[in-house]
This record gives structure tokens, C-alpha cells and sequence, in this order.
């Protein structure tokens, strides 16, 4: 088991930047997710960790070895593909054993740890199968089964749930997470899908065109978004901006969106006049007559235990999360207020948050960097 | 075909199936007139064979089988006779024209030739071409389209083109009438063929598989062998068998470079003479024999080598 430790990481393509000076570090038995839409860097730099493509610049570190130009055999990894990548002229256990027929491990013992690991996934069953004819999640079962049965220092997983479909989905992303938990190891999961991000991870590092933009617990990323990019990409529906031209002084300020006077967080540190952004959270957009902020309703979307209302405002359209029962109909004119306590404020020039008291400690001296 | 398939717009009326079909089969009835007419004449007696009109019903003999390996001289009646007698259904044949076996002919050597220099450079052209082909298809190699496209142009030009030239660096070289040189030559020419066609084979094949057995603690060359290879035998065979048809059929170069030692079946074959010109029974009879090869092999590969055609037409 091992720490991995990645720094100044940077990999380039031609002119193409696909990792740009990455740092983190993902401590021993963590399960680590890398986040972003495709194309921000997060299975080039999965690749780097693994050995198959090789840093423009920087380092990888794994348990404490500089293995950043070591090759793939080398490095005590395991890997587990999108397709899986089964040996397809194999049958299971063949595919199982073959990671330890190259370490020049004795047939016995062989068969004995490819039987141990069957059992551990619940495919001792079907070891005598070809690949060929495996159901989905059996085909991902046997992947992790070859990835794990050497024991390596850390897996590496690149979107392995991509091709099951969603109801097999939620019930992998359970066995992964305690397969995870039983074993100990520290493992890097690359995916685009924020409810596998959010349900499996440890650590999350949200990137975006090569850039690492929050490195954090899924609590951290979801309640303190440390730019407006991660504030949009995590959440189904995303937060709400309402922009806003002010400079903001330390401490308890209150800005004028709409005529309605709306409490922020106390900041930090004092801001500098410019386009500024408030974010807030669907389930923090609350409805309220009394509010002077209103729009009329534009739609709904029900979602069973509750539904999605957009509505039409001065500040363009906002996603409001409210319970169910309620009813609305469309045009109807209602008020909006926030929730203090839960709104987060960024300086939209540089997309950036602004730390206020309710960020934590931890992250504040990252935002203010 | 069941009544109850779901019907598929794009798929043909029945009327249109049948057809097709005769229309194929009727096809492939005329192209097999030629192959239909070379095996008869195999067992045709020679004049039958130059008889006009030509004979369909004939009375088969084996003189051709016969003719084509063995040498014969013409003997007197009273020699011919004073002899015991005939061992062997062709000494037999052969006494009725009285004539003696003096020896074997040079066809079963020539047919020896042809395969060792069609397998030969087939193998070699296969290998070669592998490698090249997975190289291409995994490395980023400068140049790699004008490359591949120079490899390519090797195959435009006809070969008479470069024959000549050819045959004065064999000759300097001590190549002429080798079969190591034949050997080199047909697989110079299907390098190309096998590049092409396996490099698509190998595109095909997932660069996850390799990476995967690298990260299993395999080398690039150990993970080519036990992981890509596997999965490369269709694209494999059926260009073994492209190469190996080339190579077989081969006759410009055959006729140039080879006289002796080292002559194929194909420029032999029509040299075979008989009394008063060609012994076409003989050249039938050689003919058949030689296409045997070549058809055994096309059958036992038929699957690949469709696929081997067809490769590509259809994106999974």
C-alpha cells in the first residue's frame, strides 16, 4: 500500500496542454477520484501515475520511489480499463492469473490466489468460462479480479462503470467501494460521473482543461466550491449565479440584487470593486412571499420527492429545489430568498471563491493563494 | 427464411433474392468452364485433346498423368515387344505408343521449387510484414503516411518494369536461378500487400490489450507476442493466404530469373512437349496438380480470407 504523491506534473501534446502543473497527493488506502468532462487531463494524468505515457515535466512519487520515468511493469500497479481489456483468447481464469504467471509466481500458488480472489469477487464460479461470453458486470468483476489479485501497491481505474448500464451502475460503485474498504488499497478512479465521484471518494480533485481545480473531501467540493467552475459542474441541477458589481468589505456585507437586500457570508479578507457572483444552491433558493426578490414561475421539472422549479427573474433564470407537494403553475409570481448560511461568493473575473466565515479552515489559505 | 422475421426495409424481396442467386450461380458456372476444361483434358488422350470439334465425351486415359512424369523414348515394334511385361498402369499406356519410360521428368523437382519459394517467402513476407504493420499501427513514426504509401508504390508497377534490372543485380549478385533470390524477390513484392492489410488488422485490435499485459508485467515484446498475436490470427491467415497465391501463381519473374536449379512449376508447365508439338494432356495434367495446393489451402482458410477481403466495409 502507498502514498502517491504527484508534483508539478505537466504533460504536453504537440501544442496541447492536457496537464498543467498538477499537484496533489493522495494518502495511503484512499479512495482518490479524479473529476471533469472529457478532455480535462484526468486520464492522461491517470496514465502518467500508471507508467503508459510519460510527463512532459514534474514527478510522480509512489510510497516514497521517484517512478516518474519508470516503465508500467515496473510500477507495482494495477489498472483497470474502460473495456476492461480482457484478454479475449483467455478464458477467466487464465486472464486472472496472468499478472502473476510475469512475477514467476509457482502454478500452485497461482491457483490458489486466483481461486482466493474469485471467491473474494464471488466468481469462483465461472473461472472456467471464456471472457467472450461474460455478462457486463461479470466482464468487470474478472477486470477487478486481475487487478487485485497481485496485490498491488495502488489500482488505477479508468471509468470502469462507463459501458454498465445505470442499474448495474449504483450496484458496482457499491461493491467497489467495499471492495475498496476490505482491502485497504489505495486506488485513483477517474470518471465524468459526479454521483459515482460523490458516492465513492475520499478525496475528489475536480479538473478542468488540465487544471486541477479543487483538491478536497466530496463535502468540501459540494458545500465550498473553490471556483464557480467546480460551483456549475457539481450538482444536478447546477448552482445559481446572481451577478453583482461591488466592492465587499470584511466582515458581514450585505449586497442589493434586485432591490432585495441579501446577507452575505462574512469575508475574510476585503475585495476589490468588480464583478463579483453569488452562488447558491437550488435547495438553498428558498421560496418566500415576503421577499422583494420576484419572478414568475417558467417551469418544473418533478422529480418525486421533489421537484425542480425555474423561475424567471431579474437575474436571469434560477433553479429553486422545493418539496413536491407543493403546486405551481406556470407565470405565477413568487418571491425568492437565500439562505445566508449557505451561500458561497466568488469574484467572477477570476472565477475564484472568496473565503467567508463559513469556509473552512483548512481551504482558506488555498483561496486566498 | 421464416414468414415471420420482422422485415427489414433494406432488406431484399424474395423475388429479388432468387435472382440474384441464379445470377450468381450462373456466374460462377462460367467461371469454372476453364477449370472444368484443364482438369478434363487431363485425361484426355492427345489427340482427343486437340480434336476438333472439341470432344466432351471422350475416353478417359491417364497418358497425360503419365506424359507429365516421365520421359520417354520412341522404340521400334519389335523392340517394344521383345520386352516383358509392362510394370505400372503408365508403362503400360506408354508401350501402346510405342514407347519406353527412360526416366522421371523435371515436373515433380519444379512443384518441389514452387513450394518451398511460395511457403518460403510467404512465411518471410507474413513475419516481416507483422512487425512492420504493429509498428506502424502503435508508434508514432515520422513520416509514417509517405512511408506507408512508398511501401505501397512498390506494388504499382508492373513487373516487367523492374525485371530487367532484376535480373542484371541477381546476376551480379549470384541470385539468378536461386531459390534463396526468388524467395527474397516475392517477398519484397507481398511486404507491402501484408503491411497494408495487417496494419488494419492490428488498428483494429485495442491498444488496451498490450497496455494492460504491460502493466502485468509483461515487456512491449512479450505482450506483442502473447496478447496481440492472438488476436491477430485471422488478419494473419488471410494475408498469408494473399501472399501465398501471389507467390504461387507467380510467372513474369518465374520465367525471367529461373531456368533451372531453381524454375517453378509455372514456366515448366508449358514447356512440357510431347510428339509434334505441346502435350496438352500433360500441361492439363500439371495444371490440375498445381491448383490442388492453392485450393486445399483457400478452402481451410475460406472464413478468414472473407473476412480477409470484406475487412473494413463494416464499422462495429
Amino acid at each position: 500500500m502507498a502514498q502517491i504523491r504527484v508534483e508539478k506534473l505537466h504533460k504536453t501534446f504537440g501544442d496541447f496542454v492536457a496537464v498543467r502543473q498538477s499537484d496533489f497527493v493522495v494518502d495511503d488506502g484512499d479512495f482518490f477520484v479524479m473529476l471533469g468532462p472529457s478532455g480535462c487531463g484526468k486520464t492522461t494524468t491517470l496514465r502518467m501515475i500508471a507508467g503508459l505515457e510519460l510527463p512532459t515535466s514534474g514527478r510522480i512519487m509512489l510510497g516514497g520511489k521517484d517512478v516518474t520515468y519508470q516503465r508500467a511493469r515496473e510500477r507495482d500497479i494495477a489498472f483497470v480499463f474502460q473495456l476492461f481489456a480482457l484478454y479475449p483468447h483467455m478464458n477467466v481464469r487464465k486472464n486472472m492469473a496472468f499478472p502473476l504467471k510475469a512475477m514467476g509466481m509457482p502454478r500452485k500458488e497461482i491457483k490458489q490466489r486466483v481461486e482466493e480472489t474469485a471467491r473474494l469477487l464471488r466468481i469462483d464460479h465461472i473461472l472456467d468460462k471464456s471472457v467472450s461470453g461474460l455478462a457486463g458486470g461479470d466482464r468487470q468483476r474478472v477486470a477487478l479480479g486481475r487487478a487485485i489479485v497481485r496485490r498491488p501497491d495502488c489500482f488505477l481505474m479508468d471509468e470502469p462503470l462507463g459501458t454498465l448500464d445505470t442499474e448495474f451502475r449504483d450496484l458496482m460503485v457499491n461493491e467497489l467501494r467495499d471492495l475498496h474498504d476490505r482491502i485497504n488499497a489505495t486506488t485513483v478512479y477517474v470518471t465524468h460521473d459526479q454521483l459515482e465521484a460523490m458516492s465513492m471518494a475520499d478525496k475528489i480533485a475536480v479538473m478542468n482543461h488540465g487544471i486541477i481545480e479543487q483538491f478536497g473531501t466530496p463535502d468540501d467540493i459540494y458545500q465550498h466550491p473553490a471556483t464557480m467552475y467546480v460551483a456549475d459542474f457539481i450538482g444536478s441541477p447546477s448552482m445559481n449565479f446572481i451577478h453583482f458589481n461591488s466592492a465587499l468589505a470584511p466582515g458581514g456585507a450585505s449586497v442589493s440584487l434586485g432591490g432585495n437586500a441579501v446577507q452575505l457570508p462574512a469575508l475574510i479578507n476585503a475585495a476589490e470593486p468588480g464583478n463579483k457572483a453569488v452562488g447558491v444552491r437550488p435547495e438553498h433558493l428558498l421560496i418566500s412571499d415576503q421577499s422583494a426578490l420576484r419572478g414568475s414561475v417558467y417551469g418544473s421539472e418533478y422529480l418525486g420527492t421533489n421537484q425542480i422549479l425555474t423561475i424567471d427573474t431579474v437575474h436571469g433564470l434560477l433553479k429553486a429545489r422545493v418539496p413536491s407537494h407543493q403546486s405551481y403553475t406556470i407565470g405565477d409570481n413568487v418571491g425568492l430568498d437565500f439562505a445566508t448560511d449557505s451561500l458561497s461568493v466568488f469574484d467572477a473575473q477570476s472565477g475564484k471563491a472568496l473565503a467567508t466565515e463559513r469556509t473552512p479552515q483548512h481551504m482558506r489559505e488555498q483561496l486566498d493563494g | 427464411m421464416s414468414s415471420n422475421a420482422a422485415h427489414s426495409v433494406v432488406e431484399p424481396s424474395n423475388t429479388s433474392k432468387s435472382v440474384a442467386s441464379i445470377l450468381v450461380v450462373l456466374y460462377a458456372l462460367i467461371t469454372m468452364i476453364p477449370l472444368f476444361w484443364i482438369v478434363i483434358t487431363g485425361f484426355k488422350s492427345p489427340p482427343d485433346s486437340i480434336s476438333y470439334p472439341p470432344k466432351i465425351v471422350f475416353e478417359p486415359t491417364l497418358e497425360g498423368y503419365c506424359n507429365l512424369f516421365t520421359t520417354r523414348s520412341r522404340q521400334t515394334r519389335e523392340y517394344v515387344a521383345a520386352l516383358g511385361p509392362p510394370e505400372g498402369i503408365c508403362e503400360e499406356i506408354t508401350r501402346k505408343r510405342q514407347m519406353v519410360i527412360v526416366g522421371k521428368s523435371n515436373y515433380w523437382p519444379r512443384f518441389q521449387n514452387s513450394l518451398i519459394i511460395a511457403f518460403g517467402s510467404t512465411i518471410l513476407a507474413v513475419f516481416l510484414g507483422t512487425l512492420t504493420a504493429y509498428g506502424f499501427s502503435r508508434f508514432k513514426v515520422p513520416l509514417a503516411d509517405d512511408l506507408l504509401f512508398f511501401i505501397l508504390s512498390t506494388r504499382m508497377m508492373p513487373p516487367i518494369a523492374v525485371a530487367v534490372p532484376i535480373y542484371l543485380m541477381y546476376r551480379k549478385l549470384g541470385l539468378s536461378d536461386t531459390a534463396l533470390g526468388m524467395i527474397l524477390l516475392y517477398t519484397a513484392v507481398n511486404v507491402s500487400l501484408a503491411v497494408w492489410l495487417l496494419k488494419g488488422f492490428m488498428d483494429e485490435i485495442p491498444r488496451e490489450y498490450e497496455e494492460a499485459a504491460m502493466i502485468d508485467g509483461y515487456t512491449r515484446l512479450q505482450s506483442f507476442w502473447k496478447v496481440v498475436l492472438p488476436q491477430a490470427t485471422t488478419g494473419i491467415a488471410a494475408t498469408a493466404i494473399f501472399c501465398l497465391i501471389f507467390a504461387w501463381n507467380e510467372y513474369a519473374f518465374a520465367v525471367l530469373l529461373t531456368s533451372g536449379s531453381a524454375q517453378t512449376a509455372p514456366p515448366f508447365i508449358p514447356t512440357i512437349i510431347g510428339e509434334g508439338g505441346l502435350d496438352w494432356p500433360a500441361v492439363a495434367a500439371g495444371t490440375t496438380i498445381f491448383v490442388v495446393p492453392i485450393l486445399v489451402f483457400t478452402i481451410l482458410l475460406r472464413k478468414q480470407l472473407l473476412r480477409g477481403i470484406t475487412f473494413g466495409a463494416v464499422r462495429k
